[in-house]
């Protein structure tokens, strides 16, 4: 008779000590957690000193990564309080025009209008989104859908803030280097904010409201008030995102508002894994840059970008993100199952 | 136990359409007592219950609670009054750990308020609470995945769950459905620890016979209405109830 094995899955004992306080026991220990957090500061923060390596090209291949990753974030603190967007642009576009229209107009330095685009941005798009926070699931993303491609035709119709031609000749920021570090903190504290943030008691209650809002509810708390906290603190990253590339393209126009910015954060998230805010910065990381090598393939570029999201999506539904970590934190071996003697 | 009213509902009506779910329901309840809600199935008795907690805005009628109108609230008020609920079908935050689902009620300015802002250690008041409707400090349960706890555990943490809150009108809707003969009878004696803390309760159930050894008095609904009300006794010798659980032919025929 052949005997049958089952695959096991266990965490490996440097995991299990590491859980908790226990970590601080040996260099090694340390190193465990920290190592991978390390690597990635570390690298990103490498880049930009790189420049004889990397040339202007794949700088700003970048900025345009991490723009990615900043809304990618956002589309993943939506969704961890169970509001799944569909419209990243709307945020994007706000934070551009914002930063636009101050800089513009009232002659502002990035160094003002870019954070008072970004509150300001983000305030607007809460209060814009506000009266639909009660609708969930699909309907809430089809709205979502829908503000970004409603706000363009609004700029096209109405001819304000510059219409078709947008608004150009904006303040520029001070130099690459600047750009490349600026930017990189922004990711980087984001990412490992909002990690910390929703797993705090506050971040709790967002969860909690995305499995089952009807118990939040009962459990004495206001969830159209926290939804709305929710989307003010996801909207930050990506108003920062569309004021900061306003001005590093010295322009603001209607593609503020193309269906690239919704999009492309949401396969980021997919690839990468969603909920755990790295995976949505890894498929960012991983997405952007492979358009860019696809470009040598000229009209097959879109067939085989598509093609690796087929594959990814059908063959790591978890998310690249999810898998490494899990192949990080557990070992799987192979154990034989008795035969059942009757 | 004072004599005060606490809850006085008048005329209390709900349509879905054209359904009359909750039609003209009046009762009063004083405080520290015990009110059970029966009826058949599609009576109208979870309805009443989302009336009452906010979850369903009533058509007509008037909910007071102690001399307040509370009636059209959102649920997030009606709790910060006092009023807790738990769920028929008891829906726990599957994935985070049994205790961390009390966080939520705790995080609550309700709860928040009670205690100055100050329940130090969330984590710990959750323990607490938890080891009040007997779940054990010590062992691996309320550290579990909540997804992964036994029907009778739910129960037991939705009862936390209003615990938490530390409310003083405790509505529980069919607490005991789906609990074997064992559960209910270790869930009995927190029930009476709760009333003997002066806690009002109001209990919709299907189990007449463990419901009056917790409450006074029910109320009968049937199609909406109320067609009884009184002490056990009163209630069941009720020609109008036994015609509503039995069916009409029964009893003419018999």
């Amino acid at each position: 008779m052949k005997k049958g094995y089952r695959k096991e899955r266990l965490d490996r004992g440097i995991k299990a000590r590491t859980d908790d306080i226990f970590a601080i026991c040996s260099p090694r220990e340390i190193a465990y957690i920290a190592l991978p957090r390390f690597i990635v500061i570390g690298a990103l923060l490498m880049f930009p000193l790189l420049a004889v390596l990397t040339g202007i090209y794949w700088q700003n291949v970048l900025i345009i990564t991490c723009t990615i990753a900043l809304l990618a974030l956002s589309w993943d603190l939506l969704a961890s309080a169970g509001l799944v967007s569909l419209g990243q642009a709307l945020f994007f576009g706000a934070g551009a025009y914002v930063t636009g229209f101050l800089s513009h107009h009232y002659g502002w330095p990035p160094i003002l209008s870019v954070p008072a685009a970004t509150v300001t941005g983000a305030l607007l798009c809460t209060m814009l989104l506000y009266p639909v926070l009660r609708l969930r699931g699909i309907y809430f993303g089809l709205i979502t859908f829908a503000m970004p491609l409603l706000m363009m035709r609004i700029v096209e119709a109405t001819k304000i803030l510059g219409g078709t031609e947008g608004l150009s000749g904006l303040a520029p920021l001070p130099g690459m280097k600047v750009e490349l570090y600026v930017i990189i903190t922004v990711t980087l504290v984001c990412v490992f904010g909002f990690r910390r943030l929703i797993d705090t008691d506050y971040g709790l209650v967002l969860r909690a409201i995305r499995d089952n809002d009807r118990a939040v509810m009962a459990g004495g708390i206001n969830i159209q008030w926290y939804k709305t906290q929710a989307v003010f603190i996801a909207a930050l990253p990506a108003t920062f995102a569309g004021a900061f590339l306003t001005h590093h393209y010295q322009f603001v126009g209607m593609p503020a508002f193309a269906l690239e910015y919704s999009i492309l954060p949401l396969t980021s998230v997919i690839i990468g894994g969603t909920g755990s805010f790295a995976g949505a910065m890894l498929g960012a990381f991983i997405l952007v840059p492979l358009s860019e090598v696809l470009r040598a393939f000229g009209t097959l570029r879109v067939v085989i970008y598509c093609l690796i999201l087929l594959v990814f999506a059908i063959g790591l539904p978890e998310g690249i993100f999810h898998y490494i970590q899990r192949k990080y934190y557990q070992f799987e071996r192979l154990v034989p199952v008795e035969e059942i003697k009757k | 136990m004072s004599q005060d009213l606490i809850l006085k509902v008048s005329n209390l009506a709900k349509n879905f359409g054209g359904v009359k779910a909750v039609n003209d329901v009046s009762f009063e309840l004083q405080e520290g007592e015990a009110l059970g809600v029966i009826g058949p199935n599609g009576s109208g008795k979870s309805t009443l219950i989302n009336l009452i907690t906010g979850f369903v805005k009533p058509s007509g009628g008037r909910i007071i609670y102690r001399g307040e109108n509370i009636t059209g609230l959102p649920p997030y008020k009606i709790v910060s009054l006092g009023i807790a609920r738990s769920f028929q079908m008891a829906k726990p935050f599957y994935n985070i750990p049994v205790f961390k689902n009390l966080i939520i009620p705790l995080y609550s300015s309700r709860a928040r308020k009670l205690k100055g802002g100050a329940y130090g250690d969330r984590d710990e008041a959750a323990i607490h609470f938890l080891e009040d409707v007997g779940f054990e400090r010590d062992s691996q349960v309320p550290y579990k995945a909540a997804g992964a706890l036994p029907h009778g555990y739910l129960k037991r943490l939705e009862l936390a769950r209003c615990l938490t809150l530390e409310p003083d009108l405790i509505i529980l809707d069919e607490l005991f459905s789906g609990m074997s003969m064992s559960e209910i009878a270790s869930i009995l004696p927190l029930l009476a620890k709760i009333r003997e803390e002066g806690k009002t309760l109001i209990m919709v159930e299907h189990r007449l016979r463990e419901l009056f050894r917790v409450v006074d008095k029910a109320i009968v609904l049937n199609f909406g209405g109320k067609i009884a009300e009184g002490t056990s006794g009163e209630v069941m010798d009720n020609e109008e109830v036994r015609k509503a659980y039995l069916g009409s032919e029964v009893l003419s025929g018999a």
